[in-house]
């Protein structure tokens, strides 16, 4: 068979562009350690988060402080609201901190994604989505459900608002109870 | 001789297949405009938001599934008949049409239902708001998934046709090469027959049954993972007919002939054994899936550029060799001397210069991490708009030009509006795509029928957003406009009286290589076969066994409606 020259250093640089790709990707994973979202969150069953009886923290969503600057942050995803993060329950979480997301859904197949950033995942029921990620900047970050989840999907969305460490309260993160309830539970307080 | 005295049968049959084709095209332009106006937040009068989903389901259905298929098989029957100088065997490619028509209408009945109130039909309510990948567990009428079932079964049986034409061939003609458009159509059917065993699996096995009710619950991990196993595939079904006219038409229309056969050979081999083991890199971001196998399918993806990079080469030589034998000179200006005002030459140009620009957008899309950045955002449409809304899509229409006259013995009409349309689908595709994916960079998703949100405002990276929907919104205009002119001349060339010599004919001029110096390996299908189902079980087999392990329906979902 012949190749031309031409053909053949074509083939060539080709070649090279392809491997060039790969050895960044491989870096990216291995040296500076972009994680990827794979079968770490396990399995959970969609009608159990449905019915709020995992026996996990799904059952009551929002955030975990595991340790010093470590926090987890717990999601339920259903048509068409994330809990927390839609509306006026924004997750919250300090900057500089370690966050792990851990994602799943009631219903259908949905989307997690935070504006602007490496989080992004998708939300399928039957599977927990976990992603780790640090916000170095406070301010509030978009969220979005970028896959269609129904009629109403349009409207699935959020945000998460990045806080000062020194300014971070874990007694304000009662954001997973229902409006009322706390309401409730103020009253009692007072 | 004209095409259409020579094999009068086969002609008929492609005219078919055309009609339903372009009969999809014009539909789905029509709701792909109304999506652009709607998005955009331009004009929201047509339909409502929650309605939006069923004319996005409808584009993509028609466009994607219906106008690919309809056209690839009329595309396939005349290279068939026209390499093998034989009439295709008329009985089975004729019961492949009536098969996939019939998948067609089921399913497009079902869209249309969820615009019109949901009737119930054989008690399930009829609409299939699922969009074109339709994800459980979200349902949709039984009806829809056994129509699209139909049109993959309709396509398994006109690859028959071209299978059963080359053995008829064959005994003809003992020992000699198969003719590489041939070639060309039964290497894209066996990758089709291997990628849509998944799609088979996941609709007959699970989707049909579920959505009657005889199952309870399905895994949605499973059956999306079967669902992209056809997934990316596909695209190269889209791919490998344009990949067809512009390595033995295209080089013709400039004046010259194919640089290489043995290296279009090599390509198409190429594609057959990469195209499938990749569909993971469509879930990067799912759960549920060791990174492992990730890794597996970007190298595999990776791989699949060299292909197309190779294409590039060789078309591109091919076309300057035509522009030298019609007197052209210098490095850059024998770009002068082509035929840029003859439609199909110049559609294949500009889909071929759009498809450059959707691979390295498609190599972003392909980069397992730089993938987060993009994931589900508008980035998404606005690279596949550049392949098979472009590559794919104008190629088709440009080579209508050219192959329509042939099939129906008219000379091609309304000259003027056809050699523009090339040009006015270049403009449209350019600012809605490049507007598209530098939304897609802010965060935009895809799929929406407002991209606005009470919690937060997007914010451009390189542009506003409000410049980049003013862009799509008038691409999608023009495209629209692309698409009627182009509708037009079939229209009026279809409905014309037969009359005069046609300027075109289906010679296709010998390769300045030529068959004789490619190895006779490369027409070694069971070879190629062997490898290609080798390289799917390393990277689809311990994912699917695993996911298989816990119960073919667990974890489980039962049906939910939209």
């Amino acid at each position: 068979m012949q190749v031309h020259r031409f053909e053949k250093v074509w083939l060539g640089a080709a070649i090279l562009l392809i491997v060039g790709f790969i050895a960044t990707i491989a870096y990216g994973s291995v040296g500076v350690g972009v994680g990827m979202v794979d079968d770490s969150g396990g399995q959970i069953s969609a009608q159990a988060v449905q019915n709020g009886n995992t026996g996990t923290p799904f059952d009551d969503p929002g955030v975990v402080r595991e340790g010093e600057d470590q926090y987890t942050v717990y999601v339920v995803a259903r048509q068409f609201q994330f809990v927390p993060g839609s509306g006026d329950t924004p997750i919250r979480v300090p900057a500089g901190a370690n966050v792990t997301f851990k994602v799943t859904s009631a219903d259908v197949t949905h989307g997690f994604s935070v504006v602007e950033t490496n989080i992004n995942t998708m939300v399928i029921p039957g599977q927990v989505s976990e992603v780790s990620a640090r916000f170095n900047e406070p301010g509030t970050y978009g969220l979005v459900c970028h896959e269609y989840c129904g009629a109403a999907h349009h409207t699935m969305g959020g945000s998460v608002e990045v806080v000062p460490p020194e300014e971070y309260d874990m007694q304000q993160q009662e954001i997973e109870q229902p409006e009322d309830d706390a309401q409730a539970q103020e009253e009692a307080d007072q | 001789m004209v095409f259409v005295d020579s094999y009068p049968k086969t002609s008929k049959l492609v005219r078919s297949e055309f009609l339903v084709a372009f009969a999809a095209l014009g539909i789905g332009a029509l709701f792909g405009v109304i999506q652009a106006l709607h998005r955009t937040g331009v004009f929201r009068g047509f339909v409502s938001s929650a309605d939006y989903y069923t004319i996005l389901t409808g584009h993509g259905v028609l466009l994607a599934l219906v106008f690919t298929t309809f056209f690839i098989a009329g595309l396939f029957t005349w290279a068939v008949a026209n390499s093998l100088e034989r009439e295709l065997p008329h009985r089975i490619a004729w019961s492949a049409f009536w098969i996939m028509l019939t998948g067609t209408v089921l399913a497009a009945v079902s869209i249309i239902g969820g615009i019109v109130g949901s009737p119930s039909i054989l008690g399930h309510d009829l609409e299939a708001d699922v969009l074109f990948t339709f994800y459980a567990p979200m349902k949709a009428h039984p009806a829809f998934y056994i129509g699209a079932a139909l049109i993959i079964v309709g396509s398994w049986v006109a690859g028959l046709a071209y299978f059963k034409a080359l053995w008829d061939w064959r005994s003809e003609n003992p020992g000699e090469r198969i003719p590489l458009q041939t070639f060309m159509v039964l290497t894209t059917m066996l990758m089709w027959y291997i990628s849509t065993i998944g799609v088979a699996v996941e609709v007959v096995v699970f989707l049909i049954p579920w959505s009657l009710g005889l199952i309870q619950n399905i895994d949605p991990l499973l059956t999306r993972t079967l669902f992209w196993y056809f997934g990316h595939p596909v695209v190269y079904f889209w791919l490998m007919p344009a990949y067809l006219v512009w390595y033995t038409i295209l080089p013709k229309l400039a004046g010259g002939r194919l640089f290489s056969d043995p290296l279009a050979r090599v390509v198409f081999v190429a594609f057959l054994l990469l195209s499938t083991p990749v569909g993971f890199h469509h879930q990067y971001t799912d759960p549920g899936i060791p990174s492992g196998y990730k890794f597996i399918a970007m190298t595999n993806t990776m791989f699949l550029l060299l292909p197309s990079l190779l294409t590039a080469f060789t078309v591109v030589a091919s076309v300057e060799h035509g522009a030298r034998q019609r007197g052209a000179s210098g490095y850059l200006s024998w770009l002068r001397d082509l035929p840029w005002d003859k439609p199909a030459f110049s559609g294949c140009m500009l889909a071929g210069l759009m498809f450059a620009a959707g691979g390295f957008s498609g190599m972003i899309n392909a980069g397992m991490n730089i993938n987060y950045l993009i994931h589900n955002t508008i980035w998404v449409p606005g690279h596949f708009h550049l392949t098979v809304g472009t590559a794919f899509a104008l190629t088709a229409m440009a080579i209508s030009y050219w192959l329509v006259p042939q099939i129906t013995g008219k000379k091609l009409r309304q000259r003027s509006i056809a050699t523009l349309q090339p040009y006015v689908w270049f403009v449209g595709m350019a600012l809605m795509s490049n507007a598209m994916h530098r939304a897609g960079l802010a965060g935009i998703p895809r799929r929406t029928a407002e991209p606005t949100y009470d919690e937060f405002a997007f914010e451009g990276v390189a542009g506003t957003v409000g410049e980049m929907r003013l862009q799509i919104a008038i691409g999608g205009f023009l495209l629209f406009v692309g698409a009627a002119m182009f509708l037009i001349v079939m229209a009026d060339t279809l409905l014309a009286r037969r009359g005069g010599t046609l300027s075109v004919n289906s010679n296709i001029p010998e390769p300045l290589s030529g068959p004789d110096h490619s190895p006779r390996i490369l027409d070694n299908y069971k070879l190629w076969t062997a490898i290609a189902l080798l390289l799917i079980v390393i990277a689809y087999g311990p994912p699917l066994a695993s996911m298989v392990a816990d119960g073919l329906f667990a974890p489980g979902s039962p049906p939910i409606p939209v």
